[in-house]
Parts: structure tokens; C-alpha cells; sequence
């Protein structure tokens, strides 16, 4: 944890840039399926006490559909796709034309196509930083929840609980249009990843 | 003088004490598990928001009690008999622990949910405090508020709605 910590702010940058790769290429994915622009913001790394992560989604109990991928291979961690229920509703009848005016309910065709597009998204995200990493990386098969944000995330947040209590989180929202966020991708690799990731990207490591 | 009522927040990895005309309260639980006592004599009440079962795991350099079942429930029943309760008075409800996601990877962070019930429970008994009423498991998550009036812990929950324990 100390040396997390400590993470210089260079460090912090490649972070920054390997969260930029890894959502440049799944915007793009969104924007091919969606067949218009999507703006993606500049992904935010950030050092975040648990307490604070789910506010980065309007809070603890804020009602957000997740879909939840583990992240497998040589940098193992969490991702998450996080939409606000009117999104993904919106994402659905524009991407797979289904139509519904119930926001608090997605019935099970709601729930696998939002899990595929989540996995296209995910897929894209992850071999992006995979060849840029030179590191093997590889979503599992994904699992969708509608429930609130604090329940969803602190699952990504286990294995970072052995060791303090803050994770190391990559952030990064797309906009389509006017400033609405369309939906949030977290990368929370595990604590053992970091390393893995700078030695790969030449980044000199205090434990060598 | 009427006395302001108010809302004492257990943040995750966290826990906390209060009394008569407080409640105190817990968002979005997971396969965390927010653990409560209470003394219904005093109309004192605890609750820890534990996120692991066990801290024989913990690798970091200051631990956190809170975070852990078998070095929060102590920790928490300490805290309850400095404020006067009494062991022989002292019960536990809890809620939580559930498992988010149906497949989710591999082995034992799948079933923490279920791991940290079944510590809390060991402590209890270590403990000696009856549980005398849970809500747990599952697959969706939960926000528990007890009132430190009636000992009724409130259990919301986006799927299932509310609960009364």
C-alpha cells in the first residue's frame, strides 16, 4: 500500500495514458455501434478512499446498472461498465431496438443484450490495453446488476480491502451530445497488477 | 428541551455507537455485512459495516478493525459495555452478505458474502450475544437504518423494497 501511495504523479500519468488507449478504442466501438459521435472525457486515476468511489456514480445508493467483467491473464483486476438506468434504456432502444418505458425494471432480453454490449465494449477496452501493454488481459464472461452503486463496487474493491482502504481507479465517461453521461467505465486492477503494468511499459520500479 | 434526532452514518470497513432518540444507519451493502447491537435497556446501539471475514488476510500496515468480522464484533461490544450496556441484555441483528454477481470469478471472493455471515456468527457466539433476527444472502444489496427507540432495524433494498427486522 505505501508504495501505492507514493505513486509519483509520472506514474500516474501512464496510468492515465493506458486508461486513455483502453477507452479510446471502446468509445469508438460505442460510436461504430451507435453509428454517431461519442465524446469520451480524460480518464481520471485517482488514489479514492472506498467511502468516495460510488459518488463518482451519484452516490451510494444511487440505482445504476452494472455490468461487471473480472479481468483475467497476466494483470488481473476489476472493470466495470456503469450506466444510469435511463441510459441504458436509451443505449438499448437505439442499439438493439427495444423499446421500454420502465426504467426500474429490465427484463431478461434487456439483460443480455445490455451484457453483449458491455462485452463488445469491455472486449475493446481490454485488448487495446492488452497490446499496448504486451500484457494478456481478458474479460471473463459478464455479469449484469441493477442495484445500488456502493453494493455493485464494493465488490471491485475486495481485494484492495486486505490491504487499506482506498483503490487505485480508472475512470473515464462518455458523453454523446449535450454533456449527458452516457456511461462510466472502472478499471480497479489489483494491487499486484501495477507492477506488472509499469515494468511492461519501461517505467523503472523501486523493488528491482 | 426536545431532543434533535438524528442520523449517525457507518461509512464501509467502519463502525459506530449511539443512543436514545439517534439511529444509526448503512448504505449500500453488499457482501459486506452491517452487523448491529443493541441494548434495549438503555436504548444504546452499535453497528459495523464488515467488509471481510477475517483478518488473519490483512496485509496492510495499520489495520483497520472495523473492516474485518472478528476484530470488528469485539471491537464493537467494547465499545457498547463502555457506555454502560450490559452483555446479558445485549442482541445482534445483521443484514447483507450477499453475492452480487451470479458467476463472478473464481472461488473464494465469490463467496465473501456468505464467508462474512458465517464470521459474524462465529463471533456472536464467541461473544455470547444472542442473534435474534437477519436478513442475508441473495443476490441484491441493502441499506439498514436501526432506531435506537424501538430496536426495529429498517432494511431497504431496490429489488425486494422494505423490510422490518
Amino acid at each position: 500500500m505505501e508504495n501505492l501511495r507514493n505513486l509519483e504523479d509520472f506514474k500516474l500519468d501512464v496510468l492515465k495514458e493506458v486508461g486513455n488507449i483502453g477507452s479510446g478504442n471502446a468509445a469508438t466501438a460505442l460510436s461504430r455501434l451507435l453509428n454517431k459521435p461519442i465524446d469520451m472525457g480524460v480518464p481520471k486515476v485517482q488514489m479514492l478512499p472506498f467511502e468516495e468511489i460510488a459518488d463518482k456514480v451519484g452516490g451510494d445508493e444511487q440505482l445504476v446498472v452494472a455490468v461487471f467483467f473480472r479481468v483475467e491473464g497476466e494483470a488481473p483486476g476489476n472493470l466495470f461498465f456503469i450506466l444510469q438506468p435511463q441510459a441504458a434504456k436509451s443505449l438499448l432502444s437505439r442499439l438493439a431496438n427495444i423499446p421500454s418505458d420502465d426504467e426500474d425494471s429490465f427484463n431478461e432480453m434487456e439483460h443480455s443484450a445490455l451484457s453483449e454490449i458491455g462485452n463488445i465494449l469491455a472486449g475493446s477496452y481490454l485488448s487495446s490495453l492488452a497490446d499496448f501493454t504486451r500484457l494478456s488481459m481478458y474479460p471473463t464472461v459478464p455479469a449484469l446488476a441493477l442495484d445500488m452503486a456502493g453494493a455493485i463496487l464494493s465488490y471491485g474493491l475486495l481485494q484492495f480491502g486486505q490491504m487499506g482502504d482506498a483503490a487505485l481507479l480508472i475512470d473515464t465517461s462518455f458523453l454523446e451530445g449535450q454533456n449527458q453521461i452516457e456511461g462510466q467505465f472502472f478499471l480497479i486492477p489489483d494491487p499486484e497488477s501495477f507492477g506488472k503494468i509499469f515494468r511492461s511499459l519501461g517505467v523503472p520500479m523501486n523493488d528491482d | 428541551m426536545i431532543e434533535e434526532k438524528s442520523i449517525i452514518k457507518v461509512g464501509m470497513a467502519d463502525l459506530n455507537v449511539t443512543s436514545n432518540p439517534n439511529s444509526i444507519r448503512t448504505t449500500g451493502l453488499g457482501s459486506c455485512v452491517g452487523l448491529t447491537l443493541y441494548d434495549p435497556h438503555l436504548k444504546l446501539a452499535g453497528m459495523a459495516h464488515v467488509m471481510l471475514p477475517s483478518s488473519d488476510i490483512a496485509r496492510e500496515g495499520q489495520l483497520n478493525i472495523a473492516k474485518y468480522a472478528d476484530t470488528a464484533l469485539p471491537e464493537l461490544f467494547e465499545r457498547m459495555l463502555k457506555l454502560g450496556a450490559e452483555r446479558r441484555r445485549l442482541i445482534a441483528k445483521m443484514a447483507g452478505g450477499a453475492q452480487m454477481f451470479a458467476f463472478a470469478g473464481s472461488g473464494d471472493t465469490m463467496r465473501i458474502g456468505p464467508r462474512n455471515v458465517e464470521s459474524c456468527k462465529e463471533m456472536l457466539v464467541d461473544l455470547g450475544i444472542p442473534l435474534i433476527a437477519e436478513d442475508t444472502g441473495g443476490n441484491y444489496g441493502r441499506t439498514i437504518e436501526l432506531d435506537c427507540e424501538t430496536g426495529v432495524l429498517n432494511i431497504r433494498s431496490v429489488q425486494k423494497g422494505v423490510k422490518e427486522l
